[in-house]
Formats: C-alpha cells, structure tokens, sequence
C-alpha cells in the first residue's frame, strides 16, 4: 500500500520524499487537531465526579 | 499477476493497514497521557494571573473593620458597611464556570502542589483544572465546600490523593482568605453516591452546623468505575 503510494508520487525521488512528508504532516495534523480532540470524549474512565444516575 | 502474487499483496495490504493502526493508537495513547497535561497546565497558568487579578477581598467581608467576623459576615450583611452593588458580589462569588474559582493547596501531596479550581464539574472545565461542584457551599462557609479533579491525564491534579491520611490539611485560598481544612475521613464508593456531597457529607438530611470540604476522584486511577473521596472540616482561617 505505502510502496503503491510511493509509486503514484510524481517527479524524482527527492520531490516524492518531500512530497511524502507533507502527507505525513497533513494526517499527523489531521488526528492531533480533529480526532483526536473528538475521540477523547467517546472513550470511557474520565469521570472524576459523583453523580445521580 | 499471478494468483499467489495477488494474495501476497492483499496480505501486505492488510499487514500494513495494522502498522498503521498500531501506531495511530500509540500516538493516541501519547496524546491521552501527555499532551492533555501540555493543554491543563498552558490552562493553570493563565488561571493563576486570573486568580490573581481577583484577589481583591469580596466586599462585604472586606467592609468589617475586625478580621475575626469576617466568617459571620458572609451571610451578606452590608448594612454595617459600606454599600456594595449586589451584583459585584455575586459575581465574585459565582464566576462563570471553566474560571478562577479559589487556589487550593495540599501538603502531603508536595510542596509545589498547588492548582486553581475552577468553577463547574463539566468536562471542560475540568480539563483547566480541579472544579467546584457549583451547587456546594463555598470555602469556609458552613455547608460543603465540593471539589472534583482529575486522577489521570489532563494534569492528573489528585494522581495521588490516595496517599492522604486522616489529620493532613487542605488549604483553600480564595478572596484573600486561607481557608484551612483537616482531612477527617477518606474512603472509596460508587459513581452514584452523590450523598458525599450533601452539607453534612455523607449524612444526607442534617443540617449542618460546620464548614467540611470533599474531594472527589476517579479510582482505580486509570479507570472510572468507583471514587475516591476525602472529607475534611474546617479548623481555621487567615487573611
């Protein structure tokens, strides 16, 4: 899959390595700032306070 | 392509969808542990300067001449000073939740161990550090004085509030006064016992008489399915 990706990189290998990079950076940046943030809310074991039920 | 080359790719497929995984799940693991402790403590310290821009005396209390009856004053009796604008007083008392509430400090849990409570038990505020229960008493008032925190992640306030004994002292800074509490009683209970937080904690239905405080956690540390809970009573205050 990841060396099919490569493959699909246009120009020679240094611009597919930077290239390579930025898609690294953009998922890296996608989890940290939007799933991330939303998955800390759906899992469980954060409740510190008493509540009725 | 031969047959045996198409399953073989299929497989690395699949092995690498699982790397991935794997590692997507660490960094979230990475994320939980430590990153949400980066935003609680970028939190605490913008906190401490709002704490701070605050700690003018709540007026009426700041309107007795003696220190000593500042603790009968908080009932609200203005008369005898000078006239305060309700509102400027409520909104000292009451800020809106996810802000500055009071500073409270805990020996036994270090000597750097200090955070500012926030106002509200929600997610969010939690996440900026320790929160008063809105609806409980406020500190040194009689009644119970209620505070949630986290045990794990976001700045992990009460990591180790399990090592608190009887007699230790929790100190509640708030208006320009130290409220000092001694721990009275620690125990472990359900998610459910929201009695822990009645005025009398834990007593449901009596009147109190004194001011307590309680602390709420989550345990076992890294889970939620019970809390950790300390009650403590008030013994003193300073200016």
């Amino acid at each position: 899959m990841y060396a099919w990706i490569w493959h699909q990189l246009p120009g020679p290998t240094a611009l597919r390595a930077l290239t390579a990079l930025l898609l690294v950076a953009g998922v890296l940046a996608l989890l940290l700032l939007v799933v991330f943030p939303w998955a800390i809310t759906v899992v469980p074991g954060q409740e510190v306070s008493v509540e009725g039920t | 392509m031969s047959a045996g080359g198409r399953v073989r790719a299929v497989v690395g497929v699949i092995g690498e969808l699982f790397i991935t995984a794997g590692l997507v799940i660490s960094l979230f693991a990475l994320y939980v542990l430590f990153w949400t402790g980066v935003e609680t403590s970028s939190a605490q310290d913008a906190l401490e300067d709002e704490f701070d821009s605050l700690q003018e005396p709540v007026p009426v209390a700041a309107a007795d001449d003696s220190g000593e009856s500042s603790e009968s004053s908080e009932s609200g009796d203005s008369a005898e000073g000078t006239p305060v604008d309700p509102s400027d007083v409520e909104a000292v008392s009451d800020p809106l939740p996810g802000s500055a509430y009071a500073r409270m400090r805990i020996p036994r849990l270090g000597e750097s161990w200090e955070w500012i409570v926030v106002q509200g038990v929600d997610m969010l505020d939690l996440r900026r550090g320790p929160g008063r229960y809105i609806e409980s008493a406020h500190p040194g008032e009689i009644g119970n004085f209620a505070v949630a925190g986290h045990r794990a992640t976001y700045g992990e306030p009460f990591a180790y509030l399990d090592r608190i004994r009887v007699g230790d002292e929790i100190l509640v800074e708030r208006a320009g006064v130290e409220h000092r509490y001694v721990v009275t009683d620690w125990f472990i209970t359900t998610p459910d016992d929201v009695d822990v937080l009645a005025p009398v904690p834990s007593q449901p239905g009596v009147e109190a008489t004194e001011a307590f405080i309680t602390l709420t956690t989550c345990h076992p540390r890294f889970g939620s399915t019970e809390r950790l809970i300390v009650h403590g009573v008030l013994v003193g205050e300073e200016a």
